[in-house]
């Protein structure tokens, strides 16, 4: 058995620096908090592909297993119920840990040059390093209470890297919103996790997921409003992931989120936090297989609406960032769909593997499109596609990388893209057609609405640039290059013999049924993009006119975020929370005021209101006991 | 006879008393100008009297019944002590100003005396001691409450507070008789073997829960709360908000337990609607406040329906939470108090807008306040987010999970405010922000104790291990 215990570090190492540049950072040049923020990833960056090698490699045997090499006893309620805080070692955890460390460890070398003269620089690597070591405990936790902590430790430094440009009220506003509405889901995965611990006695990971355990016959038996006590545990911890993983209809923060710096956007909005949701429902995914198949089946229609919903909405943005935003939510919505259609073990765990499988390709295509966005948005200053055209000639190097990334996004082969999209069509297509057919359309949207962000970035018209653009400098261009290896060659790593629901390898083959339309509809995405926004024409402009009202709709979202905006802001604010404060204000308060305003010569009519403030507060009172006395004595007074 | 397990028994009493009268004789023989040099000494007699505290002792029953003294007990006075020491801490400055150095003595012997009820009060075997140790804790927080005697609102503050709380001791009192009336005792263990569902024990348990609302200020009981909490001296709301309010919450719980466990449904339907109604209502005021002390003074109103909620769980586990909460309320709360009360002394800024851009003048306050608010908001890792879980596991070792749903989803709602006010520390700009300043080094002290121990408190798993073991020896 190979000793493992050393994986504490990889979390262990962020965190530290995450101390060190927080505590000291101020007293130092900027820079240094940089180099030892990247430097310490770098270590953790190698560990983590020293262990993943040694995980698939070294210990396979007859498939894979759990392995919890450090645990913790950390909180005990009783003797049953305990709460350990540790390591767990399985195929999703130690790809995740490789996901999350490449992406940031690239995203760190990237900031060196994108936040360089920021103000903040420090701050900014400091909650880079606490992110990365909060991330990381979500991935490795070993009990669901342990990833609560994390996930919402997430949460906070979201919150913070968000908000980072504090001078800019929209930043402040996304920060808030984005912070409110993920802790507004996690309420449903609290109580989830308080139901699932109650009923089973237990948080841990490996034994809520044994096919076939019977911890859930207690749970399974009690059912409130038609759905059974088990269903609502899993329902509500989707809630939680649904929050994180911006599916419809919690999905309105992340494109808010943009207003972050572009690598943050990148590290946390595009590769790693945002398919925590995703790693969530894999990490229980047996549960809501055995259990409770349909949550499962819900789950994917949830994805698959979300990722055609969104894939619409990106066709009509024009900032590049919001652009990525939807399309990520979009992707996202795919691996939901593939979990939704999965079964269990072998090749009817074909959609969990796929879905994984794309987890692992997005991050790589996403981070570095974003990152491209980021060295586009560096040289030009502005986030609006009107602002560029023509970048082919001025940025060869973000030029190349981002077309490879958009190459794997729509699903063109060799890129990384092709292979698991295509497993999840298939996946799709074996257990669910109507799903199959969304995710088949949704493919050519996709390739239509990122080739249409290309030509409009790098083709079309030539702008003419106040400043030359300049290409990307080398700590910028690195982690382009890295990532477009990843984007560009990924596809070919055997995932269904690492990566799979019972973590047992099988067989896959290419359904080139499959296959060959997917590709077909991809290149028909970019063809049409190709001919609409290659050269400046207005044919895309005649297009929109005779849309009319449909494409003012998809414009704006269609009107998502005013509805709420409606419910919270009008019906809360206005109708419950106004009144009570116009109580509280105009006759709780109004005595205080009268003080302050009244002259001498009322005193007595002030003490004459002083005297009924009093006898208001001991009418209520009494009054209260009154009515609480009665009804008890109506309810329980008869025996 | 009076012998030494008497005397180890009822420690706490007996020294805060002790020091009661040390710092009356010494203060009498201090000459106004001189009293504030006393301070560094009366605090170095209370952390001594803290510290005496600690020392553990056996369980134990005297007095024919009327006082109780067992580890949870002795833990809990502990905690109130310490929240007192920290109060104490962060009163520095305001004992400093002017019209406050001459009556330094009495700010100690008050609060002290008031203490002294809180722990009688929560020893209390029955309804007589119960009700003479909430008499005296209350009538000195009049006093208190109403120190400020030149400043109007203060003494009007005072004035209200005297009145109401003498109405809700008379209720309260009325319901006690009507339990004496129908079980013919006044001792607890007696009365539970009585208590019946009969109309009289319910119409006196409600009067003896309105009476019980109003020191722990559960709605529709609380409308005082707003007034008193900002009309006070800061750090006496800080008292009012965790000491009073912790105290009566504990032996509130005691008696529920206790006395009235065989209409456990009664109570239970009692306080599942209060418990709702305290954090709604505290919730949704507390969300357009400007006044800092009134912000807080409704959040405190709204923590308490949380509280309730940890007392539905009933047993060692409902307790144990409660105990657990309460520990970790302290340190909210008072950090959060602190920092307002140095912000008051230095500048007079009580409002919410006038912390705008406090993170650039003040870059420490403004963290512990932010450790504070979001400890009160309940986001992990940080302590108060522990409390709150253990409260909810409680409520849902009962299967109280629409209960649950409707606390988190408070939960959430007052993340806006909390939200509110770290914004606008850390976020808003301002012009003239509160200046730079340095405040007290035993204000420093007090801060820092309440940072660190909302940073680490959740981690140390042993602390609640030991709460609820200690919570057994109640049952």
């Amino acid at each position: 058995m190979i000793d493992f215990s050393y994986t504490i570090l990889i979390p262990l190492i962020p965190f530290v620096v995450f101390l060190i540049t927080g505590l000291l950072g101020m007293k130092w040049k900027p820079l240094v908090s940089g180099i030892i923020g990247t430097i310490g990833m770098g270590i953790s960056f190698v560990l983590s592909l020293f262990a993943a090698y040694q995980y698939f490699f070294v210990t396979v045997a007859d498939g894979y297993h759990a392995i919890i090499p450090v645990n913790m006893l950390w909180l005990s309620f009783t003797d049953t119920l305990q709460i350990y805080m540790g390591i767990l070692l399985d195929p999703i955890s130690v790809m995740m840990l490789v996901v999350v460390t490449t992406v940031s460890f690239m995203v760190h070398i990237y900031s060196l040059g994108y936040m360089k003269g920021e103000k903040g620089f420090q701050r900014f690597y400091a909650f880079l390093s606490l992110f990365t070591f909060s991330m990381l405990g979500v991935v490795v936790s070993t009990n669901i209470f342990q990833m609560y902590i994390f996930w919402e430790l997430v949460g906070v430094c979201s919150f913070l890297l968000i908000g980072f440009y504090y001078d800019k009220p929209s930043a402040v506003a996304a920060a808030k919103k984005a912070f409110i509405v993920t802790r507004f889901a996690d309420l449903g995965f609290l109580v989830g996790i308080l139901l699932l611990s109650y009923f089973t006695g237990t948080f841990d990971f490996d034994k809520l997921t044994q096919p076939g355990t019977s911890l859930f016959a207690g749970i399974a038996g009690v059912s409130f409003l038609g759905l059974s006590g088990i269903s609502w545990a899993m329902v509500l911890i989707f809630m939680g992931a649904a929050g994180k993983s911006a599916m419809f209809p919690l999905h309105i923060w992340l494109p808010d989120a943009m207003e972050g710096p572009t690598p943050v956007s990148a590290l946390i909005h595009a590769a790693t936090m945002v398919v925590a949701g995703v790693f969530l429902v894999a990490r229980l995914f047996p549960i809501y297989h055995f259990q409770t198949p349909g949550v499962l089946v819900f789950i994917g229609y949830v994805g698959g609406f979300t990722s055609l919903f969104a894939a619409v909405i990106a066709i009509t943005q024009n900032d590049i960032k919001r652009v990525l935003a939807y399309s990520t939510l979009s992707q996202i919505g795919y691996m939901m769909v593939a979990l939704g259609v999965s079964g269990y073990g072998g090749e009817q765990g074909l959609g969990f593997m796929a879905s994984m499988f794309h987890l692992f390709t997005h991050a790589m295509f996403k981070a570095l499109l974003f990152l491209g966005a980021g060295s586009i948005i560096h040289s030009v200053h502005s986030n609006l596609m009107k602002d560029m055209g023509g970048l082919r000639k001025y940025m060869p190097v973000t030029h190349f990388t981002f077309l490879i990334a958009s190459l794997a996004i729509s699903g063109i082969p060799p890129f990384s893209g092709f292979f698991s999209k295509d497993e999840i069509l298939a996946a799709a297509f074996q257990s669910n057609k109507f799903l199959f057919y969304v995710e088949y359309i949704t493919a050519g949207i996709t390739s239509f609405y990122i080739f249409r962000l290309y030509f409009n970035i790098f083709w079309g018209k030539d702008t003419k640039y106040k400043h030359i653009p300049h290409e990307a400098p080398l700590n910028m261009a690195i982690p382009l290059i890295v990532l477009a290896l990843g984007a560009a060659f990924s596809g070919f790593i055997p995932f269904h013999n690492l990566v799979t629901s019972n973590m047992k390898p099988f067989a896959i083959e290419t359904n080139f049924l499959i296959a060959l339309p997917s590709v077909a509809i991809g290149l028909l995405g970019i063809a049409v993009a190709w001919v609409l926004y290659k050269k400046e024409n207005d044919l895309s402009g005649k297009i929109v006119k005779r849309m009319g009202v449909l494409y003012t709709a998809t414009f704006h979202k269609f009107y998502i975020d005013e509805i709420y905006l409606f419910v919270t802001k009008t019906i809360i604010f206005n109708y419950i929370a106004r009144p009570i404060a116009w109580f509280d204000h105009n006759v709780v308060d109004a005595f205080m005021i009268g003080i302050g305003t009244m002259s001498m010569k009322f005193s007595y009519k002030i003490k004459r209101l002083q005297s009924g403030e009093l006898q208001q507060y001991a009418f209520v009172f009494v009054a209260g006991a009154l009515v609480l006395g009665l009804s008890l004595l109506y309810f329980f007074g008869s025996h | 006879m009076m012998d030494f397990r008497y005397i180890l028994l009822m420690r706490h009493e007996l020294l805060l008393v002790l020091a009661a009268i040390i710092i009356l004789i010494v203060d009498l023989f201090t000459s106004n100008g001189k009293k504030t040099n006393l301070i560094k000494f009366f605090l170095s007699l209370f952390a001594l009297v803290m510290f005496i505290g600690f020392i553990p002792a056996k369980s134990g029953i005297i007095f024919g019944g009327a006082f109780h003294g067992n580890p949870l007990i002795g833990f809990f006075k502990n905690i109130l002590n310490l929240a007192v020491m920290i109060i104490f801490l962060q009163s520095d400055g305001y004992l400093r100003k002017s019209e406050n150095s001459g009556k330094v003595g009495e700010f100690f012997v008050l609060i002290i005396l008031t203490l002294v009820g809180m722990d009688f009060m929560i020893s209390s075997g029955d309804f007589l001691t119960f009700f003479i140790g909430l008499e005296t804790a209350s009538i000195p927080i009049a006093g208190l409450v109403a120190f400020d005697r030149y400043k109007r609102r203060s003494a009007e503050a005072g004035v209200k507070l005297i009145l109401l709380s003498a109405i809700s001791s008379g209720i309260l009192l009325f319901g006690l008789s009507l339990i004496y009336g129908a079980t013919g005792s006044i001792y607890f263990s007696d009365i539970a073997e009585h208590i019946t569902a009969s109309p009289l024990i319910i119409l006196g348990f409600i009067f003896f829960v309105s009476g019980m609302g109003f020191k722990i200020s559960l709605v529709p009981f609380h409308l005082w709360t707003a007034d008193v909490y900002e009309g006070a001296p800061m750090n006496i709301t800080a008292y009012l908000s965790v000491v009073s309010k912790g105290a009566a919450a504990f032996i509130f719980t005691i008696i529920i337990y206790k006395v009235f466990k065989n209409i456990t449904g009664i109570w239970e339907t009692a306080l599942y609607t209060l418990s709702i109604l305290t954090m709604t209502v505290g919730n949704l005021f507390a969300l357009r406040q400007d006044n800092i002390k009134r912000f807080l003074a409704f959040s405190s109103i709204a923590q308490a329906g949380f509280i309730l909620l940890g007392i539905m769980g009933t047993g060692s586990l409902g307790m144990g939470s409660l105990v657990y909460f309460i520990l970790i309320y302290v340190f909210s709360n008072l950090g959060a108090f602190g920092v307002a009360s140095a912000i008051y002394n230095e500048s007079g800024v009580e409002s919410i807008s006038g912390y705008n851009g406090l993170y650039s003048t003040n870059p420490r306050l403004s963290l512990v306040m932010m450790l504070s608010l979001f400890s009160l908001a309940g986001i992990p890792p940080v302590a108060g987010f522990f409390g709150k879980f253990f409260l909810f596991t409680s409520a849902g070792s009962q299967g109280y999970f629409i209960l649950i749903l409707i606390a988190v989803l408070n939960a959430t709602v007052s993340l806006y405010y909390y939200l509110g006010v770290v914004r606008a520390m850390f976020i808003n700009k301002n012009d003239n922000p509160v200046p730079s300043f340095r405040s007290s080094n035993t204000m420093r002290i007090s801060l820092l104790l309440c940072g660190a121990g909302l940073l680490f408190i959740g981690f140390v798993g042993g602390i609640f291990e030991y709460i609820l073991s200690i919570s057994h020896t109640l049952f």
